[in-house]
């Protein structure tokens, strides 16, 4: 599979399904969007049709507002109706709500409120090491919620329990909703920090597959400590006019950046 | 005097029931000692999760152990579990519907005189406010063995609220009526109705008996399921007795005498006085102190009794 071709099909879900909706954090779903895709499309060891495996690979959105991208990945790869999806989504008795629900099939945990996907993808890469299973944990965090002091008890476990099996993202997009994360709270020491905690660091540029895919592989392979995954990435990656603009952390646009958006991103796939 | 707390039970039931099966899981933050989890703790190495002194993480890693089929017990005081923690109960155990046991230890005033950072008056009302989070507060030692065995065999969240002490026996070995969510009748009574929870209803029950030497016939209801409570032991009581006297450990606002008064109101109003420890930092002093020193003792509550009735 083109995994490029494939993160482009999606981000043009994403836009169609912010677009129709009329709601949605359009700037971090277009960042996550490579990371989702790698994981979703080629590592991750799951199965719309067996999500009782006790084997599965387990994910956590911590960032639960990239919602739409998680949604769009999880519809494509047949986990769920995408018409239902489109019909529905964030309207009157959907239960496809703005945050990840896990009343929908695929979805691990409900996350929404910052600062809780790590401690609990620590409880699951310890489960799994307790019950001698081989599967993996990954969970992906925003960095403006590497502000939540809550992360660093999570950090300080999963290093404390040398938990090889679980891999964190941080989506570095530099950016947050009230504007860059330099101004609103430091967070350029990232790399520095989790090593300091005990933890593998991998730093990335986070909208390239192949990288992302290449740190991924080189997780799966660091024994007796965690990886993090310190993907610099651009918010709004893939739409020239949403890219590194904070205004763009939850904006709706309008037909006409509708159309541009969807133009760009046809032009983008047929470049390919 | 019956010196073995309700931690204790918790300990040696865990304990006996973790040889069985291997996905109970008890996790501490640095509170094994305080939680009387030592022996657990030393005997199950391999189903003991120590998460250091970090309530949010202890309860985010239980629902993450929970998500991946784990019994997660966590054990922690009631002051932080309820409170320092609460966001991880609201969303990652209640909202997610994941089998965590919270399990709040040293709760309402145990603590005593090391305040009210210590005290945990307040977690009826979080704990209980939160959608599909149940809450027990059971009152001795067999009932709190009774509970336990009986939450085990279920996979939905749960806080459970016990004292740091041994508390007099309500009930007798071999002798504990116990139904899961119905209130226990502790004594049979026609002119007034005491429900207390938890510790305190041992005091209720000994007020009843002083009371029956006054010619007053109470009925006495021990709701260790404050949540979901007990509607039907209510409203049987509000149409039969004059009176209900909430007794709890707790503060007046969103109490287990809250949720009384609030059935009552709606199905069959009649009397109800809430005994409860106040709006307020409590007076410094040991839990039987407080508790003679807001009314919410035996004499305390024959008195109440005696003058509304």
């Amino acid at each position: 599979m083109n995994l490029e071709a494939k993160a482009l099909d999606i981000r043009k879900d994403i836009i169609e399904l912010i677009y129709s909706a009329g709601c949605g954090h359009i700037g971090g779903d277009l960042s996550v969007t490579d990371i989702l895709v790698d994981l979703y499309y080629k590592q991750m060891n799951v199965d719309p049709n067996k999500m009782d495996d006790p084997n599965r690979d387990r994910f956590v959105l911590s960032k639960g507002h990239s919602v739409e991208a998680l949604y769009c990945v999880l519809a494509d790869r047949g986990f769920f109706d995408k018409k239902e999806l489109f019909d529905t989504y964030s309207k009157h008795l959907s239960k496809y709500i703005g945050h990840p629900n896990n009343k929908i099939n695929g979805v691990e945990m409900n996350t929404g409120s910052l600062g809780h996907g790590l401690s609990v993808a620590v409880g699951m890469a310890m489960a799994g090491k307790m019950d001698k299973r081989d599967y993996r944990v990954y969970a992906v965090m925003g960095d403006g919620e590497m502000a939540e002091g809550s992360n660093w008890e999570a950090i300080t476990a999963g290093a404390h329990y040398g938990l090889d099996n679980l891999t964190a993202f941080v989506d570095r997009n530099r950016l947050q909703i009230s504007g860059t994360t330099e101004e609103v709270m430091t967070a350029d020491d990232q790399e520095e920090r989790w090593a300091a905690f005990g933890w593998n660091v991998i730093s990335i540029p986070g909208n390239n597959m192949e990288a992302i895919d290449n740190a991924v592989e080189e997780a799966k392979k660091t024994k007796g400590k965690p990886t993090v995954i310190i993907a610099n990435t651009t918010k709004g990656c893939g739409v020239s006019f949403i890219e590194n603009k904070a205004a763009w952390h939850h904006k709706v646009p309008t037909e006409a950046e509708y159309q541009q958006a969807l133009k760009e991103l046809d032009e983008r796939r047929a470049q390919l | 005097m019956n010196k073995i707390a309700n931690k204790q039970v918790i300990n040696d039931v865990l304990l006996e029931e973790s040889a069985k099966d291997k996905d109970i899981i008890v996790l501490c933050s640095d509170s094994r000692g305080s939680a009387g989890m030592k022996s657990y703790a030393e005997q199950r190495p391999e189903q003991f999760v120590e998460v250091g002194i970090a309530e949010q993480n202890l309860v985010g890693i239980s629902a993450g152990l929970a998500a991946c089929g784990k019994k997660p017990f966590a054990v922690s005081p009631a002051s932080f579990l309820s409170t320092r923690s609460m966001e991880q109960a609201k969303v990652d155990v209640a909202y997610s519907n994941t089998n965590v046991k919270l399990i709040g230890i040293s709760g309402g005033v145990s603590y005593g005189a090391l305040g009210m950072t210590h005290h945990s008056a307040t977690d009826i009302a979080t704990m209980g406010s939160m959608p599909n989070m149940r809450v027990y507060l059971p009152s001795d030692r067999f009932q709190t063995e009774a509970l336990i065995k009986s939450v085990l065999k279920d996979e939905k969240p749960a806080y459970i609220r016990i004292g740091r002490n041994a508390v007099e026996d309500v009930y007798e070995d071999g002798n504990v009526p116990f139904e899961l969510d119905k209130a226990t009748l502790v004594k049979d009574g026609t002119d007034v109705t005491i429900i207390a929870c938890g510790e305190l209803v041992g005091d209720a029950k000994a007020a009843a008996e002083e009371l029956s030497g006054k010619g007053i016939s109470a009925r006495v209801l021990d709701m260790y399921c404050v949540k979901p409570i007990d509607k039907d032991a209510i409203i049987k009581a509000a149409k039969e007795t004059k009176l209900i006297v909430t007794v709890e450990e707790h503060t007046m606002y969103g109490g287990m005498g809250s949720m009384v008064a609030q059935i009552t109101a709606a199905n069959a109003p009649v009397k109800v006085v809430n005994l409860t420890l106040p709006d307020a930092p409590v007076v410094t002093g040991k839990s039987r102190e407080i508790f003679k020193y807001y009314g919410l003792d035996a004499e305390g509550i024959v008195k109440t009794v005696t003058e509304q009735l």
